[in-house]
């Protein structure tokens, strides 16, 4: 089981929650789980059966564009970020 | 007992003198001044690090940790500068010499001198607990007030940034903002205050900061930064970027610029209960584009106006982005280029991690294929023309 990191644009799919446990050795796994359990996740980070591009994703601290992308395998018990971009600053 | 003239006389044999020809001609010496403050006002060695005597044992190991780093430790007439290339060999030092002769034989050799520009005494005063800190000093503190740091935006993130810069001493302050006070702000922009409501921001900014450190002079730019007045506002020359706008398309507008114009920005984003900083340094490091490559559309990156910010969170990013500044301004630490920090304020945890620079980033990748601005707006607009 891996935590992943929900951001606060998100978190209105997932029940409100800042983390929830996801299964999967990769992170097209995670998400699977992740969006088969919360379906409303969907559009906002899946594109062309990939990682929408204004979503980042980070295990253990490294975007996973610099790893092996929607493959990156996940260890258990990595952390898992999910970060898209926030703009606010008034 | 021997007196002084002994004493010096027999350390004078004991420990290795250079003159000011030879000293001249050392590379990669370290120059220490242990004269006191007037006389190093008054002219040194340019590069030298001022350590007066009285205060050698305590503060060298800061100005110099290298214990094998050729030294040259010079006084004025090469008397006390004895006495403490001996207190630096007894401090471990391994190659320390004094120069003989000291700055008044440096001087009478026409070798190069630089007289430092000093504080005024309401200066020492203000700036009193920068002066005590070793990294910033009287050096420090006077690059702090030769410095320029443009602010995007007076609001939640300028208003604390701003503030903290302003009492830190930095000399020219730019802030670009084309919206008014309104009630709504005062839950965070503390830069601004209810008699202020219905003011320029900029103009009521201006009145705070001035007022708070007349030393600062507030440069307004009251309008929108767009792809026509960017070049217009940069060519006035910036040290650093301070970014806290308030949407997306000024966000991509200002990292182009800053690419472009090789300016650092110290970036800060907000929302509800998160905030992100980081900086992106041109060349060397990842910009914002290869952080987020697409803005996300809009339906899914709501502003604080309309998802709601807690009124603190931007005291606490704004203030970290103010830290990153003066980092940058001195030269000095760490600073968060090549990391993203991100805060929760429920949870009160900060985290952080990796940027990396994309070799294929469209602005600052090793084949750029956008190299003038474009129209941010629609970029933004979920319909990329450009992406």
């Amino acid at each position: 089981m891996t935590t992943v990191r929900i951001p606060p644009t998100l978190r209105p799919e997932v029940g409100g929650e800042r983390q929830v446990p996801a299964r999967g050795e990769t992170v097209r796994e995670l998400l699977d789980d992740l969006m088969s359990r919360f379906p409303g996740l969907r559009t906002q980070l899946v594109e062309d059966d990939d990682i929408a591009p204004f979503v980042n994703v980070y295990v253990e601290g490294e975007d996973v564009r610099t790893l092996d992308g929607i493959e990156t395998p996940v260890r258990e018990g990595a952390t898992v970020i999910l970060l898209p971009a926030m703009a606010g600053g008034s | 007992m021997a007196g002084y003239r002994d004493l010096l006389a027999q350390l004078r044999g004991e420990i290795d003198e250079v003159d000011a020809p030879r000293a001249h001609e050392l590379d990669g010496a370290l120059f220490i001044d242990v004269r006191e403050q007037e006389e190093w006002d008054e002219g040194h060695i340019p590069g030298a690090v001022h350590v007066s005597r009285g205060h050698l044992e305590s503060r060298i190991e800061n100005a110099a940790p290298d214990k094998a780093q050729p030294i040259v430790v010079y006084c004025q007439s090469g008397n006390r500068s004895v006495f403490a290339t001996r207190t630096l060999e007894e401090l471990g030092y391994e190659n320390v010499t004094s120069l003989a002769g000291g700055y008044t034989d440096w001087k009478r050799n026409g070798f190069p001198t630089q007289l430092p520009r000093s504080l005024e005494p309401d200066q020492r005063a203000r700036y009193s607990r920068h002066l005590l800190i070793p990294e910033v000093g009287v050096e420090g503190q006077l690059k702090l007030l030769q410095s320029r740091v443009l602010l995007i935006g007076a609001g939640g993130l300028g208003s604390p940034a701003s503030l903290y810069l302003a009492a830190a001493g930095v000399g020219t302050l730019g802030i670009i903002d084309d919206d008014r006070v309104d009630a709504s702000n005062l839950q965070r922009q503390i830069a601004h205050s209810t008699e202020a409501l219905g003011d320029w921001k900029v103009d009521s900014a201006k009145r705070t900061l001035e007022a708070l450190n007349p030393d600062v002079n507030v440069v307004t730019y009251r309008e929108r930064l767009t792809s026509e007045n960017v070049d217009r506002i940069l060519a006035d020359g910036w040290d650093v970027i301070l970014d806290g706008a308030d949407n997306f398309p000024t966000r991509y507008l200002v990292n182009d610029a800053s690419v472009w114009h090789d300016v650092p920005v110290v970036h800060g984003s907000i929302y509800r209960f998160e905030g992100q900083v980081t900086v992106f340094q041109p060349k060397d490091g990842p910009c914002y584009r290869c952080l987020f490559p697409t803005p996300p559309p809009p339906e899914l990156a709501p502003s604080c106006a309309e998802g709601g910010v807690l009124g603190v969170l931007p005291g606490i990013v704004g203030s970290l982005q103010a830290n990153e500044t003066i980092k940058l301004l001195l030269g000095i630490g760490e600073s968060l280029a090549g990391r993203l920090l991100l805060f929760d304020a429920l949870a009160t945890e900060f985290s952080e991690v990796k940027l990396r620079k994309d070799p294929a980033c469209p602005v600052c990748g090793e084949h750029p294929t956008i190299t003038e601005y474009i129209d941010y707006v629609e970029f933004c607009s979920g319909r990329p023309a450009h992406a």
